[in-house]
């Protein structure tokens, strides 16, 4: 496959690579990281590229790695007049994405804490295959949650009223229609509120180290201090998102007959936006999208009373505010220019964030002048990032950058170079505390499955996509 | 071979084939692998058994709903099975009927591994390759 350098980190595949490309597929890695790659990634993104619609290019960010249909760190806007919407272009589990969570407390008041604080949080935040949430909706609050999201959440009890903007698009978006989802999703999701789910889905707390805070004025508009602890959680819409992806899926499979579109993977599987098919799926997944925030919410308010508990202060005493919250599994409709002019586009981002730049009026109040806070989640034996957007990933990307490390051995291959016992006892010799329901599922999270997050991150920094601002090191890890 | 998982064609997901010499084999057969996958079945004692009916047009739908079935069971009833008796007939299209049985997910009792969010149709193939029904599958964890 050819594949030009067009900078020290973009690479670029031409549209005469593949029969049916229709635009240009763009890699962004340093050398290194593309030689990594596997090969699996330069298929399913040119396989992107040909979708129909589809404006400037396919993109794959650093943590990129074949995933099924897009690649994971896959970026593609349609255009909205006459593009598809493709739930492989998501991912079954919709709205998965990260949120952190600040606090007063410093790293010497939290260690000496950490592992009571760890032990009760594995019992306060259910995890783990098929884990049920410590309360049950009736189907009509599961419609509301659906409907409003955070709002819901903050009207019943489970949050603050200035959380609400400190999540992309203030926890709900709008347009969610419950008669869009099947039976089907309501019950596989109705017992579920507040659970973090398994796989790489985690709780953390984490430190801020003074050597890990790489700009400070803009760590302090984000609310970072020195020897700061934080929480981080990563986490989807669970079984609910699931279902509606799948149910989809087997729709579009079939719709595409009708509409003449042909697809190079049965999972890239697609719609044209404007069809019926295509709307109901845009409304179904919005609903999974509000329940992933809702989802995220109930953890942090679950998350706020344990640590009220262990350290007996209210936690807006301990100053517990939400930093941000980011969807890294989403479609959405977002006006970006293309060829000089500014279009609506369904902005497709499966496992890759939204990273928009200061002064979009998309961002709150708060982080207008700053650009918006990215939360990048590492591997949970490596560290995570906190970055922000920049003006130029509006011009180059769409507005978006990477999500995550990337894995770069499969889960068969971790379980068979470590044990979920070997990991824990180097973790805690390293200072991280884990608890985890699957002890083979600690092995399949090994750090060494995972790329370099450092490496990951400063390309797009030196990309000048996004901008760096602290990176943050993990003393205690929930996982499912 | 009844079936067997793929290292290489799936990063972060769960990869596997499976073959049986009959269609009702290869059900089973996947059936167990997807199990597997998300718990040690030999801890899953057949304590509750569940009826499932479905019926597809092809036989690679019918396949596709049938792991769908017990990974939506899994998270809406909280169950998780280690035995498939499956039974298939070809009426113009394909009808299934299985027993299943399992029982409630109990973290305490079982070697629970990953949430298999959903069946994919990346690489997704169910075929007759001479005597025998082969099956292709990636699960999304």
């Amino acid at each position: 496959m050819e594949i030009k350098k067009i900078s020290d980190y973009i690479w670029e595949i031409p549209a005469t690579e593949k029969e049916g490309m229709r635009v240009p597929a763009r890699i962004y890695a340093t050398e290194k990281l593309l030689h990594e790659m596997d090969s699996g990634v330069f298929e399913q993104i040119t396989n992107v590229a040909c979708l129909p619609g589809i404006q400037k290019y396919a993109y794959c960010m650093p943590d990129g790695h074949q995933g099924y249909g897009f690649p994971i760190g896959g970026v593609a806007a349609f255009s909205k007049e006459d593009g598809v919407i493709s739930p492989g272009g998501i991912g079954f589990d919709i709205n998965c994405g990260m949120r952190l969570i600040r606090t007063d407390l410093t790293v010497s008041e939290v260690l000496p804490r950490i592992r009571e604080l760890v032990d009760l949080l594995f019992k306060t935040v259910p995890a783990g295959v098929g884990s049920k949430g410590l309360m049950k909706l009736s189907v009509e609050e599961l419609k509301q949650v659906m409907i409003r999201g955070v709002d819901w959440c903050i009207e019943s009890g489970f949050g603050w009223e200035r959380d609400r903007e400190r999540i992309e698009e203030n926890g709900r978006i709008s347009g969610a229609d419950p008669s869009k989802v099947s039976e089907k999703a309501i019950s596989r999701g109705i017992s579920q509120l507040g659970t973090l789910g398994s796989g790489n889905h985690y709780l953390e707390v984490q430190i801020a180290t003074p050597e890990n805070i790489f700009d400070k004025s803009m760590a302090k508009a984000l609310g970072i201090f020195e020897n700061q602890a934080v929480i981080m959680v990563h986490c989807g819409s669970r079984g609910f998102g699931h279902q509606v992806g799948s149910d989809y899926l087997r729709i579009f499979d079939t719709a595409m007959k009708k509409y003449g579109i042909v697809v190079r993977d049965r999972e890239l599987a697609c719609a044209p936006f404007n069809s019926p098919e295509g709307q109901d799926y845009f409304k179904a997944m919005k609903c999974a999208a509000n329940m992933a925030f809702a989802n995220r919410q109930v953890i942090v308010h679950r998350l706020r009373e344990v640590f009220s508990e262990v350290f007996r202060r209210e936690p807006e005493d301990m100053g517990m505010d939400i930093v941000y919250d980011v969807a890294h599994n989403i479609a959405k409709i977002e006006t970006h220019e293309v060829d000089g002019v500014e279009k609506e586009l369904v902005v497709h981002r499966k496992g890759s964030t939204r990273c928009f730049g200061p002064g979009r009026a998309e961002l709150p109040e708060i982080y207008r002048k700053t650009g918006q806070p990215v939360i990048i989640g590492g591997s949970m034996e490596t560290g995570s990032y906190l970055l922000v957007g920049t003006e130029k990933a509006m011009s180059e990307t769409f507005g978006s950058t990477m999500h995550g490390s990337g894995r770069t051995m499969s889960r068969a291959a971790a379980k068979k170079k470590v044990t979920g016992s070997e990991i824990k006892k180097k973790m805690e010799e390293e200072g991280i505390i884990v608890k985890s329901t699957s002890m083979t599922g600690l092995a399949e999270e090994a750090g060494f499955a995972y790329k370099n997050i450092s490496e990951v991150v400063d390309t797009m920094e030196m990309a000048g996509v996004s901008r760096k601002v602290v990176r943050l090191k993990p003393i205690g890890n929930i996982k499912g | 071979m009844p079936y067997r998982y793929l290292e290489d064609i799936a990063t972060s997901d769960a990869a596997f084939e499976a073959e049986g010499r009959t269609l009702e084999e290869l059900f089973r057969d996947a059936a167990v692998a997807t199990s597997e996958v998300m718990v040690d079945t030999k801890s899953v004692e057949p304590r509750i058994t569940r009826e499932i009916e479905l019926r597809d047009e092809t036989v690679d739908g019918l396949f596709f709903d049938w792991l769908s079935e017990l990974v939506y069971l899994k998270d809406a009833e909280s169950l998780l099975f280690s035995i498939f008796d499956v039974n298939i007939r070809e009426n113009g299209g394909y009808e299934l009927r299985a027993k299943v049985s399992g029982e409630n997910i109990n973290q305490e009792k079982h070697g629970l591994r990953a949430d298999v969010k959903a069946v994919t149709y990346h690489m997704f193939e169910v075929k007759k390759t001479g005597e025998n029904w082969t099956a292709r599958v990636i699960l999304d964890i």
